[in-house]
């Protein structure tokens, strides 16, 4: 069927991605000790299994000492509670403080089956969308509503561009159904629900690309719904983010 | 006036819904194998499907989920084995309500061909998964399949509702109030407080279920906007009117759907104490810790569902209490396995194949417990969230664990129902495989989650990712569920030539202590415990639960 | 079933009736409970008629705690329901929820309702009382059927009658212009659960219907009692939901 080497890439490859995110050197951590925790578990009960489907009876020797399951039980439990406590920290860090004030805001918007980037351009505010002027073929996928004035230097992108090492404060929306925004390398995930707005904030620390994924079953083409998160340096990031609005208002101004 | 058909007799019922399991389980594989070939080679064309398309992929995963959660999982533990043995195991002469009884089997069949008829309609089977999120599943236009048959799929799981909610109230009733003489909590056996905790369950959750299948019913067809949002524009028409709400479909569903995981896993729990305390022949280390582990379990239960919600959109602090509950459970589950390996420490395990299937179960429930309280961590979970490592962890500790059970119950009560023993070679043969391509199934998922790949994925590739390096992962996964597939086959011909030729069986084979197994003319009044082995003095070294208690016990 | 399963020796079942005593009686008023036949020490269907009775009892009572759950998942949803909204074009937080002013009616269709639960109350409790019972039980006609009779025809009388002002109730508003189709969420949940506790109500007065006949029909007197009791609790337990139900519609818009 394969080979021993193929399987042993395969292994290599099926551990976690390439980690790119500031908060994902801890959370790798967790996940390392966690499976190493429970696999020496697994193993422990097994060997366990097998002994005592080999052992013969001998009535001296069947109950096994009080003292020894306490000890197991609590050991067990004072695990979860370990894993419980862990886990939340770092769920507090990422998910009960925003972002920093200077963080830079880009919206997300899901829709089936597309991903679309919004930056808020000069002034940092988002405009207005409606979405009855949503209109993809007419370059105005998202609704942006002309009357706004906010909405005049807005950005809408497919390609999710971050400069390294600033934080990101994403805004997450969905036009349809609900998505779920996956940036496996950002070690970051975050459903888009339609009607709510919900933000998720991280810092990518190591340029590179990466893919976004949807991990929220949206439809026939749930598969297809992927885009590019490239992180580049500050200053590739300017250039980047002042071409983009060239072209917008090259495209504005006729 | 008694018709074979439209019988009332609770073990025949029994059997009825064995059968019925067994028509959902073959389906289920069938869609299951189906999935797994195009998903290693995409462009084979199958018999009857011809080249698949995306759609097709998620109908198949949604019916998929659908017939094993609901028809087989749900059906086969409980209600099928439940009809089967309970009233004997307590001493009752029947069900409480035995037209009750049987009205339920026949809405549950009724509720599995309107589910299988989704197949058929125009567009086929619904694409939304068997959790079913809004809008995707309230708006019709939102993807093929999401017309009539999400309809016949809203309706079936509403008659399924109907259905588990008369059978757990016959049950209920049953336990309550038609135990024999003597027949006390502490007398139960394992296996009937587990029944009685999913009837509870059953009972506090379909009706829940219920009422939100009524409510995106509503949705769908009279205009109203509980589950879709203000503006909501699928397919390039606004069908959004009110401010709806989708995570309100999203904690309904899951209140039902957690305890649902429970139902399908709780009467394992209780039928492999009963099955370890008989092969050990050793009485179970602390019957009332474990009765209570499986309350406990029962109740917990009722307050983790958000734990499936972490990264839906929902406040982080009650992600935080969802955790805590979640990461509660595993003491009770820790309880009930450490209790479990301490009755096997007694060695000289009498490895029968009922036996061996029970180990099994112990075996997939410990691989799939362990991998839950990973998820249940939010920060770990919202990378592993809707992975393959979510996949591998439910189909270990619900689906292997549950199916190894409902193994374990077939081999063990078979000489009970047909007078007739299985094979036990073919029982053996048929367990090892099965064992051995279960995990190599499931086990190797665990490296795809890891690696990122969502569900409901059809294809490895895509725009912005592949993951060609899993190919030769996901080519084992699909060999080794062929073999596992093709292991049935060893059993279905055990099952139906041990029906017919099978050994004649002695009145109580397994030397069993509880009241199934009790000869007519046993005695009215129970006075013992359900589990009474290691008896030094006693040659046969087991009192069963129908003798007379001695008197100086 | 199979041949080829052989039959169970418990499947051939003796037909029992289950009935070793007197029916139960009216020391208390509600019609008793508790253990007063020596449960303990009898096999299953020989522990006197009151087995019987709290058999289906025990059956009515889980359905309608199954059912509870059923109307627990509505009001949730009506609260859950009436929190949400989304923000404006100005970045308002905005609700489509507008308060519904149910129409009057519902409160003579509430006083019915109560009533009509008296009245079943009655009619449970003539077929209880121990002279009549007795007598009914020896043979010597059926005084308590001929007294629970009337009461019973009222109840049903008054439930057709809450019914017929439900359905006026949404006449009303249907001419105000509260469709169930119309976008305002309150009155989704106004025709939802007026309706589905109105299908319960119908289901109840088959029920009673039922009941009606089978006290002419049944020729056991606790099978007769079973039929009215069951009945009654299913009666009084709709009462109970609708004045929660009421009390959410009107004071919680």
């Amino acid at each position: 069927m394969h080979t021993p080497q193929m399987l042993l890439e395969a292994l290599r490859v099926a551990w976690m991605p390439p980690n790119g995110a500031l908060h994902g050197i801890a959370l790798d951590r967790l996940m390392r000790w966690n499976l190493i925790a429970l696999c020496i578990c697994f193993l422990a009960a097994h060997v366990w299994l097998i002994a005592a489907i080999l052992r013969r009876r001998s009535f001296n020797q069947t109950t096994i000492p009080a003292a020894f399951r306490w000890i197991i039980l609590t050991s067990l439990c004072a695990m979860y509670i370990w894993m419980a406590i862990t886990a939340q920290r770092l769920w507090a860090e990422s998910r009960f403080v925003g972002p920093e004030p200077e963080a830079m805001q880009v919206e997300v918007v899901g829709q089936q089956f597309q991903w679309y980037f919004r930056y808020p351009g000069e002034d940092a505010a988002f405009g207005a969308t409606r979405p009855e002027l949503v209109n993809a073929p007419g370059g105005n996928p998202l609704g942006l509503d002309a009357r706004d004035p906010r909405s005049a230097d807005d950005i809408v992108s497919s390609v999710l561009v971050l400069p390294v090492d600033r934080e990101v404060d994403l805004r997450l929306r969905s036009l349809d159904v609900i998505h779920g925004l996956f940036i496996p390398g950002m070690r970051l995930k975050e459903n888009a629900v339609p009607g709510l707005v919900l933000h998720v904030h991280f810092t990518p620390s190591v340029p590179g690309a990466y893919p976004i994924l949807c991990s929220q079953v949206c439809g026939s083409g749930h598969a297809r719904m992927q885009a590019m998160l490239s992180v580049v340096s500050p200053a590739e990031f300017d250039t980047w983010l002042a071409a983009r609005q060239r072209a917008r208002a090259e495209k504005a101004a006729p | 006036m008694r018709s074979r058909i439209f019988t009332t007799h609770h073990r025949t019922l029994g059997i009825f819904y064995l059968f019925l399991a067994l028509a959902a389980v073959t389906v289920g594989t069938l869609l299951s194998l189906v999935m797994r070939l195009h998903r290693v080679w995409p462009d084979l064309s199958l018999p009857f499907f011809g080249a698949m398309k995306p759609e097709d992929y998620l109908a198949l995963v949604t019916m998929h989920g659908t017939l094993m959660v609901f028809f087989v999982l749900t059906i086969a533990p409980q209600i099928a084995f439940a009809n089967l043995v309970l009233p004997e195991q307590i001493g009752a002469r029947g069900m409480a309500f035995p037209r009750l009884n049987a009205a339920a089997f026949w809405l549950t069949a009724l509720a599995l061909l309107v589910l299988l008829a989704a197949f058929f309609v125009p567009h086929g089977a619904p694409i939304s998964g068997w959790t079913s999120y809004p809008p995707l599943s309230a708006v019709p236009s939102a993807g093929p399949g999401q017309g009539a048959g999400m309809d016949l799929w809203l309706a079936s799981i509403g008659i399924f509702c109907l259905a588990s909610w008369l059978s757990a109230v016959t049950m209920l009733t049953t336990i309550l109030g038609e135990r024999r003489a003597g027949m006390t909590w502490s007398r139960l056996p394992m296996t009937v407080w587990a029944w009685l905790i999913t009837s509870i369950l059953t009972l506090l959750v379909f009706t829940v279920l219920l009422a939100a299948v009524l409510l995106l019913f509503s949705d769908r067809h009279f205009g109203s906007s509980f589950f879709v949002p203000m503006g909501d524009l699928v397919n390039g028409r606004i069908v959004g009117r009110g401010d709806g709400s989708p995570l309100l479909w999203l904690h309904l569903f899951w209140f039902f759907g957690h305890p649902e995981v429970y139902i399908a896993i709780l009467p394992g729990m209780g039928l492999a104490t009963s099955l370890f305390a008989n092969f050990a022949r050793r009485r179970p280390i602390g019957y009332r810790l474990m009765a209570a582990m499986l309350v406990a379990i029962g109740l917990l239960g009722l307050v983790v569902w958000g734990h499936h919600m972490f990264v839906s959109g929902m406040n982080p602090y009650a992600g935080t209490a969802f955790a805590l509950t979640t990461m509660a459970i595993a003491v009770p589950s820790t309880i009930e396995v450490l209790c479990w390996l301490a009755i096997l420490w007694g060695g000289s395990l009498l490895l029968r194949t009922p036996m061996l299937f029970a180990l099994g179960f112990l075996s997939f429930f410990i691989a799939g417990g362990l991998t839950g309280p990973i998820l249940a961590q939010p920060a770990l979970d919202a990378y592993l969230h809707n992975t393959f490592f979510v996949v591998a962890h439910f189909h270990l500790v619900m689906a292997m664990a549950g199916v190894f059970s409902i193994f374990a119950g077939i081999y063990y009560w078979f000489p009970l129902i047909t007078g007739r023993m299985m094979n036990e070679t073919l029982g053996k043969l048929h367990f090892w495989i099965t064992l051995i391509a279960a995990y190599g199934t499931f086990l190797p998922m665990h490296l795809s989650g890891l690696a990122g790949e969502p569900r409901h994925y059809e294809r490895l590739s895509g725009p912005a990712t592949s993951f060609p390096a899993l190919l030769p992962v996901e080519r084992g996964i699909t060999h080794s569920a062929l073999l596992l597939a093709a292991a049935q086959l060893i059993f279905l011909w055990n099952l139906f030539a041990s029906a017919r030729r099978g050994r004649i069986a002695e009145p109580n084979p397994w030397e069993a202590t509880t009241l199934e197994w009790a000869p007519e003319s046993g005695r009215s009044r129970v006075e013992r415990g359900p589990y009474e082995y290691e008896i030094p003095a006693n040659e046969t070294n087991f009192n069963p639960q129908w003798e007379r208690a001695a008197k100086e016990e | 079933m199979p041949a080829t399963f052989t039959r169970h020796p418990v499947e051939i079942e003796r037909k029992d009736t289950g009935i070793g005593g007197k029916p139960p009686l009216d020391r208390r008023p509600t019609g008793g409970g508790g253990d007063g036949d020596n449960w303990e020490n009898r096999p299953p269907g020989r522990r006197g008629p009151r087995e019987l009775l709290s058999r289906y009892r025990l059956g009515v009572l889980f359905a309608l705690a199954g059912d509870l759950m059923f109307f627990v998942a509505l009001v949730s949803a009506f609260f859950v329901r009436q929190s949400a909204g989304h923000f404006d074009a100005r970045e308002n937080y905005v609700s489509d929820w507008h308060p519904l002013a149910v129409p009057p009616i519902l409160w003579i269709n509430t006083a019915i309702l109560i009533l009509s639960s008296l009245t079943m109350e009655m009619a449970r409790r003539q077929l209880f009382h121990e002279i009549d019972v007795m007598d009914e039980w020896l043979g010597l006609g059926r005084p308590a059927v001929k007294r629970a009779t009337p009461w019973l025809v009222a109840t049903v009388i008054l439930g057709v009658l809450f019914l017929a002002g439900q359905w006026i109730a949404w006449e009303q508003l249907v001419q105000q212009g509260f469709r169930y189709t119309s976008p305002d969420p309150s009155s989704h949940f106004f025709y939802l659960i007026t309706g589905v506790h109105g299908a319960h109500l119908l289901l109840g007065i088959v029920a009673l219907a039922t009941a009606l006949g089978a006290l002419f029909i049944l020729r056991r007197v606790e099978m007769r009692q079973i039929v009215v009791d069951c009945t009654a609790w299913y009666w009084h337990t709709m009462g109970l939901f609708w004045i929660f139900l009421f009390g959410l519609l009107v004071f919680f818009q």
